[in-house]
C-alpha cells in the first residue's frame, strides 16, 4: 500500500490531476480553514414563524381606516395621552410601543421599517408561505435548497468560482436551531446547533481523543475528511470559551429563548470563527385571539423580540459597520380585526433592516392604502414590495454576491425594484 | 410528447404485451451467470446491510447457512415470513391502526376545543384549561406513535426488505405531517402504501393518489374546474355559489381551523401543485419529458379528487361537481370529454407505464440498493425489468440485488447511512428492545431525519453529501457514546449476547469481537489500532495531524479488509512507539462507544 502524506492546500493538485474525491473538490480552495476572516460582512437572519401582524408593527397612525377596521386592537396615535400609544416615526407611521428599544437605531439612522411586502404567493398556508419566503422561490414547491444556501453555494467556495473572495470557515453558516432551517438547506456546508454548549462531542476523559483519532487517519474521503474538520471546528469553538462569554456593557439580552440565540450569534461574531451568515427563528405571532392592542399577548412577543434584538446591536456595537440584520415572517395579518379580538392570515407584511449600512430613518415601501379597495382580495394589506427585491440588494450590496439569477431562479424584477436601502 | 416518445410508449406497450402473463413464484432464486467480485462473507454482509435496517445478532451465520442467493429470495416473498414478534410490539401502538375518522373523534386538534369553550361561553373555564392541555398531549400521540412504530419494525420486524421498501416510497411519496391536519391522516396513509411496496407501481401509485394525506398535502383537495369549464353536473341555479359550497375545502372548513373564519383561501380554480409534483418526483422525474401544459391537463383531470370531511376525519371522495369534464390531451394521449374519475386512473396509468417513469424509478432503487452513483448499465436493465413486467416492483428489485453491480467490490461498504438507519442498526446489532415512547423517534429528528417531518415534497436525500457535514458528524458521534451510556431507550449491554460473551476476556478478544458484530469484521487498520490502543499509526506518525484536519494522506489502496485477512495486518508492534504508553480502554462500553461513533459505522 502506498501512502501520500500532503497538505490540503495542495488538494488543488490532486484534483487538477484528476484525483479528486468529493470531499477534497468540497474544500480544494480551503487552503487554511483557521485563516477566516474576522473583517467579512455579516448577514443576520430572523425569522417570525406564525405570520406576525405588520399593521401593528409598523402602524399606520395617519391612516384612519387603520382605527375603524381595528376598534378594539389598534394601536392608539402618538399623540393620545395618558396610555400606551404608537411612537411616531415620520408623522403618518409609528412603532408599536413594545418596540421602543429599536427607537434609538431609528434615531441613528441604522433601522429602516419596511412595508407590504413579502412574497407574491397568494397562499394563506403558514406552511407554503415560509416555504416559499426561505426557498426565494414562491408558488415552487420543488426547489431543494434555499436562497440563502444558494448565496453561499455560488459565493466563495471553491466550485463556484476561480478566486474566492474569502476562506471558508467553519461557521460560515451558522443557524441557532435544532434542525437546518429551510433557508440553509442545501449544498453549501453549514451548522446547525441548539446552543454553543451543545456543539461538543459528549464523552469524557481521554475517550474524544480517541473519537477523534477514528477519524484523524489523514484519509480524504468525505466522512474521514468532514469528521477532521469537525474535530478542529469543536476545538475552536472550545477555544472562544462559548460558556464564560460576557456580552458588551449595556447589553441586556432576555432571557428567552430568542435573547439566547441572538446572545449566541454574537459570542460567535465575536469570537472572529467566520460567520458570515447566522439564523434565528421566534414563533408565536399566530394571533388569532385577543391578541390585544398596546398591551397584551402581542405586546409581550414584541417587547422579547425587540429587547433581544436591540441587545444583539448594542452587544455588536462597532461591529453593526458590516453587520445587516433583517427580520421576516411568511405573510401578515387581516386589516380588520377578527370576532375574538385577533386578525386571521393575510398577505403583505413587515420587515425592518438594521445595520450600519442601512439607510435608515426612512420607512420603505409604497403605502398601498387600507381603503377597501385597496385590500387585497378585499381584506389584506396588498403587496407593493416583493421580498427578493430586498433580499436580492442585501445579497449583492451587503454580502456582493454577483450570480442573483441563480439565487433567485425565475425572478425578474432584478435591481429594477429595488429599494435603495442600503449604502452602496 | 413528441413522436420519439409515443415510439418509445408504443414500444413498451409492444414489450409489455410479449410479457409472461404473471411471474410464477415471488421467492424463487436467481442465481446470475456473471461472476460476483465480492467473496462469500462479503456477499453475506452485504446483502444484511442493503436488504436490512442492519444486521442483528446470528444473522450473519444464519444467511450463511441458508445461503445469501435463498435469503434473498425469501425476503423477497415477505408474506411467508412469520412476523409475530413484530405485530405484537405494534399494539402498544394504538393510533396506528385508526382511521383518520377515529382520530379526529377520539383525539381532537386542540385549536377545536378552544373554538368550542369560546362558542360556550367566551371564557376557557379552569377545567377547560385542564381538557385543552390534555388535548394538546394527546394530539401528539397522533404524530408520535406512527413514528414510534416506524422505528419499531426497522428494529424488530423479520421482513426486513419489505420495511426497508416501505421506507423507501413513504420518503419517494413524502409528505410533512406538520402542515395542517395531515398527521390525521398518515396512519391511513401508511397502511394504504404497505400493502403495494412489492407489488406494481400502478397500484402503489393509485393507492397514494386517493390518499388524504398526499391530496392535502399536496393541495389538490384545493383544485377544481376553471369557472366557466364544463363539469359533470348541471350548475344549479344560483350557479358559483352553490359550487363553491360544495368544494369547501377541508382544513378551512373546519370548526377551529385558523382559516374557519376566513372566505376559502383560493378562489375556485386549478391548482397544479399535486399534479407537478405527480409528474416531476412521482413518476416521470423532472427530466422525463413533459411540458406545463401536461401539467396543466394532468391538473384538470385529477379536478374533484377530494377528501370527504365531516369532522377532521376523512376519506377520499370524488366530487363530480368540481370535475373538469372538457377534453384534455396528456402526454400525447387524448381524454375524451364528458368523463369522471376516469380521467384521473387513466393519467395513472400512461404515467405507471412510461419509459421514463421506469427508468426514474430504477435509477433510484438502484441508488438506495447499490451505490449513490448506479452503474448505467444495472439502471437499463432495471427500467427494462420495469416495463416488461409493468411495473412489478418484486421484479425491479430482484434484478438489481442480483445483479454483478449489487455484488460488486464497489458497491461494497459505499453507502452512508442516514440517520434512521444509523439508529435502527445500532439498535438492531446491539439486540435491543424499541421503544414504546417517541424518545427514539425525537432521536432521529435531532440527528436531521424526523419521520414523516420533511417539509418539501422531494423526501430526504440518498447520498452521502447530503447526509455529513460538520454538525452532522459531530451528532452522529455523540449518539454512539448516548448509546452505551444508557440514554437510548432499549440498548442495555446485558441483553447484547456478544458482551456476554467477551465480558472477562482480553482487549484484543473484545476489539475482534465488537468488529465482527458491530462492523460487519471489515474495519481499517486505522480503526482496529483505535479501538485496542486509542491511537492510530497515521498520528503517531505525524504528531501535527492530532490538531489539524488540513493535513492528510492518498491511499492507492486501502479496501476495507474481512476478518480473515487480518492476519495480513501490521500487528499491533506499532503501539506506544516512545510517545508515552496509550492509557488503557477503561471499560467495554467505551470500545462500543468508539465502533459505532466510527467512520465505519456510518457506512452500510
Amino acid at each position: 500500500m502506498k501512502r501520500r502524506v500532503f497538505m490540503r492546500s495542495g488538494a488543488l493538485a490532486l484534483v487538477t490531476m484528476g484525483l479528486s474525491p468529493r470531499f477534497l473538490r468540497r474544500t480544494a480552495f480551503a487552503a487554511d480553514l483557521r485563516a477566516a476572516t474576522a473583517k467579512g460582512k455579516i448577514f443576520i437572519c430572523i425569522f417570525q414563524r406564525g405570520a406576525a401582524d405588520a399593521l401593528n408593527i409598523v402602524v399606520p397612525h395617519g391612516e384612519k381606516s387603520y382605527y375603524s377596521l381595528r376598534p378594539g386592537i389598534a394601536i392608539p396615535r402618538p399623540t393620545a395621552s395618558g396610555q400606551a400609544a404608537a411612537i411616531d416615526l415620520d408623522g403618518f407611521f409609528g412603532l408599536h410601543p413594545s418596540l421602543a428599544p429599536l427607537k434609538p437605531l431609528w434615531d441613528r439612522g441604522m433601522l429602516a421599517p419596511i412595508h407590504a411586502v413579502g412574497s407574491p404567493s397568494s397562499t394563506r398556508s403558514h406552511f407554503d408561505a415560509q416555504d416559499y419566503m426561505e426557498s426565494g422561490t414562491p408558488d415552487v414547491k420543488s426547489t431543494a435548497d434555499g436562497w440563502l444556501n444558494r448565496y453561499l453555494a455560488t459565493h466563495g467556495t471553491c466550485e463556484a468560482c476561480a478566486t474566492p473572495t474569502r476562506q471558508p470557515s467553519h461557521f460560515r453558516a451558522v443557524a441557532l436551531t435544532s434542525q437546518t432551517p429551510r433557508i440553509l438547506e442545501g449544498p453549501a456546508p453549514t451548522v446547525a446547533m441548539n446552543s454553543l454548549a451543545e456543539f461538543t462531542v459528549r464523552a469524557t476523559g481521554n475517550q474524544v481523543e480517541r473519537l477523534a483519532a477514528l477519524y484523524r487517519t489523514g484519509r480524504a474521503d468525505i466522512i474521514h475528511g468532514t469528521g477532521s474538520e469537525m474535530f478542529d471546528a469543536v476545538k475552536m469553538l472550545k477555544a472562544a470559551n462559548p460558556a464564560r462569554y460576557a456580552p458588551s456593557a449595556g447589553a441586556n439580552y432576555p432571557r428567552s429563548r430568542f435573547g439566547q440565540q441572538l446572545m449566541q450569534i454574537a459570542q460567535l461574531i465575536k469570537a472572529n470563527l467566520g460567520v458570515e451568515v447566522a439564523f434565528a427563528d421566534v414563533g408565536g405571532w399566530d394571533t388569532h385571539q385577543n391578541q390585544g392592542g398596546a398591551n397584551g399577548v402581542l405586546a409581550n412577543r414584541l417587547n422579547d423580540f425587540a429587547s433581544s434584538i436591540a441587545a444583539l446591536t448594542t452587544d455588536l456595537g462597532d461591529r453593526m459597520e458590516d453587520v445587516v440584520i433583517l427580520t421576516m415572517s411568511e405573510f401578515g395579518r387581516t386589516a380588520r380585526q377578527n370576532g375574538s379580538g385577533g386578525t386571521d392570515h393575510g398577505h403583505g407584511g413587515a420587515m425592518f433592516a438594521i445595520g450600519g449600512s442601512v439607510k435608515g430613518g426612512k420607512v420603505y415601501g409604497k403605502w398601498p392604502g387600507l381603503e377597501r379597495e385597496q385590500l387585497y382580495e378585499g381584506r389584506d394589506l396588498a403587496l407593493t414590495t416583493d421580498m427578493r427585491a430586498v433580499f436580492a440588494e442585501i445579497a449583492s450590496r451587503h454580502l456582493g454576491a454577483a450570480k442573483l439569477d441563480t439565487i433567485f431562479p425565475g425572478y425578474q424584477g432584478a435591481s429594477l425594484e429595488w429599494l435603495s436601502m442600503l449604502k452602496v | 410528447m413528441g413522436t420519439n416518445d409515443l415510439a418509445r410508449l408504443a414500444g413498451a406497450l409492444v414489450l409489455l404485451a410479449c410479457a409472461p402473463a404473471t411471474t410464477s413464484d415471488p421467492a424463487r432464486i436467481v442465481t446470475t451467470a456473471e461472476p460476483r467480485e465480492q467473496t462469500a462473507d462479503q456477499q453475506v454482509a452485504h446483502a444484511l446491510s442493503r436488504l436490512t435496517f442492519g444486521a442483528r445478532p446470528g444473522e450473519v451465520q444464519r444467511v450463511r447457512v441458508i445461503g445469501v442467493d435463498q435469503w434473498i429470495a425469501s425476503q423477497l416473498a415477505p408474506q411467508r415470513i412469520d412476523d409475530r414478534v413484530a405485530t405484537e410490539f405494534l399494539k402498544g401502538f394504538p393510533t396506528i391502526f385508526m382511521t383518520a375518522d377515529e382520530l379526529a373523534t377520539r383525539y381532537p386538534r386542540p385549536q377545536q376545543l378552544q373554538q368550542a369553550a369560546r362558542r360556550d361561553g367566551g371564557v376557557m373555564s379552569a377545567a377547560d384549561s385542564v381538557a385543552y392541555r390534555r388535548a394538546v398531549q394527546d394530539a401528539q400521540r397522533v404524530a408520535t406513535e406512527l413514528q414510534s412504530s416506524r422505528v419499531a419494525r426497522a428494529v424488530l420486524s423479520e421482513r426486513q426488505l419489505e420495511e426497508v421498501m416501505v421506507e423507501f416510497w413513504e420518503n419517494h411519496f413524502s409528505v410533512f405531517s406538520g402542515k395542517g391536519q395531515v398527521r390525521y391522516y398518515l396512519p391511513d396513509y401508511d397502511r394504504a402504501i404497505r400493502p403495494h411496496a412489492l407489488g406494481k407501481f400502478r397500484d402503489l401509485l393509485g393507492a397514494v393518489a386517493t390518499s388524504p394525506a398526499m391530496l392535502f398535502y399536496l393541495d389538490n383537495v384545493q383544485s377544481g374546474v376553471e369557472p366557466g369549464r364544463p363539469t359533470l353536473v348541471a350548475q344549479p341555479a344560483n350557479g358559483r355559489g352553490a359550487r363553491r359550497a360544495n368544494r369547501r375545502p377541508p382544513g378551512q372548513g373546519m370548526p377551529g381551523s385558523p382559516a374557519a373564519n376566513a372566505p376559502p383561501a383560493r378562489r375556485p380554480g386549478l391548482n397544479e401543485n399535486y399534479a407537478r409534483e405527480l409528474l416531476e418526483l412521482h413518476t416521470l422525474g423532472v427530466d422525463g419529458g413533459y411540458t406545463q401544459g401536461d401539467v396543466i391537463n394532468v391538473a384538470r383531470a385529477l379536478t374533484g379528487w377530494s377528501i370527504d370531511n365531516p369532522r377532521g376525519g376523512g376519506s377520499f371522495s370524488f366530487r363530480p361537481a368540481i370535475h373538469d369534464a372538457g377534453p384534455k390531451t396528456v402526454l400525447g394521449v387524448a381524454l375524451p370529454e364528458g368523463r369522471g374519475i376516469e380521467d384521473g386512473e387513466q393519467v395513472l396509468t400512461i404515467l405507471a407505464r412510461h419509459p421514463a417513469t421506469a427508468r426514474f424509478i430504477s435509477t433510484k432503487l438502484a441508488r438506495r440498493f447499490v451505490s449513490d452513483t448506479p452503474p448505467a448499465s444495472l439502471v437499463d436493465r432495471a427500467a427494462a425489468t420495469f416495463t416488461r413486467t409493468d411495473g412489478d416492483i418484486r421484479e425491479v428489485v430482484r434484478t438489481i440485488v442480483t445483479s454483478p453491480e449489487f455484488f460488486s467490490q464497489a458497491a461494497f461498504r459505499s453507502k452512508v447511512k442516514t440517520p434512521f438507519e444509523l439508529v435502527t442498526s445500532a439498535l438492531r446489532a446491539l439486540n435491543a428492545v424499541p421503544d414504546p415512547t417517541p424518545r427514539t423517534a425525537r432521536v432521529i429528528a435531532q440527528l436531521g431525519q424526523p419521520i414523516f417531518g420533511k417539509e418539501t415534497p422531494n423526501g430526504y436525500p440518498d447520498v452521502a453529501d447530503a447526509w455529513l457535514n460538520t454538525g452532522a458528524i459531530l451528532n452522529r458521534i455523540n449518539f454512539g457514546t448516548m448509546a452505551v451510556s444508557g440514554q437510548v431507550p432499549g440498548i442495555m449491554m446485558e441483553r447484547w449476547p456478544t458482551a456476554q460473551i467477551v465480558k472477562d476476556s482480553s482487549r484484543e478478544a473484545q476489539v475482534d469481537a465488537v468488529i465482527a458484530s458491530l462492523l460487519g469484521g471489515g474495519v481499517s487498520t486505522d480503526t482496529r489500532q483505535v479501538l485496542l490502543t486509542g491511537r492510530n499509526p497515521f498520528l503517531d506518525a505525524n504528531p501535527r495531524a492530532a490538531t489539524d484536519s488540513s493535513m492528510m494522506v492518498v491511499d492507492d489502496d486501502d479496501p476495507p479488509q474481512m476478518m480473515s485477512d487480518r492476519a495480513r495486518r501490521p500487528g499491533r508492534d506499532r503501539m506506544g512507539n516512545g510517545r508515552g504508553a496509550p492509557r488503557p480502554l477503561d471499560s467495554f462500553a467505551q470500545i462500543v462507544g468508539l465502533a459505532l461513533g466510527s467512520p465505519e459505522f456510518q457506512r452500510r
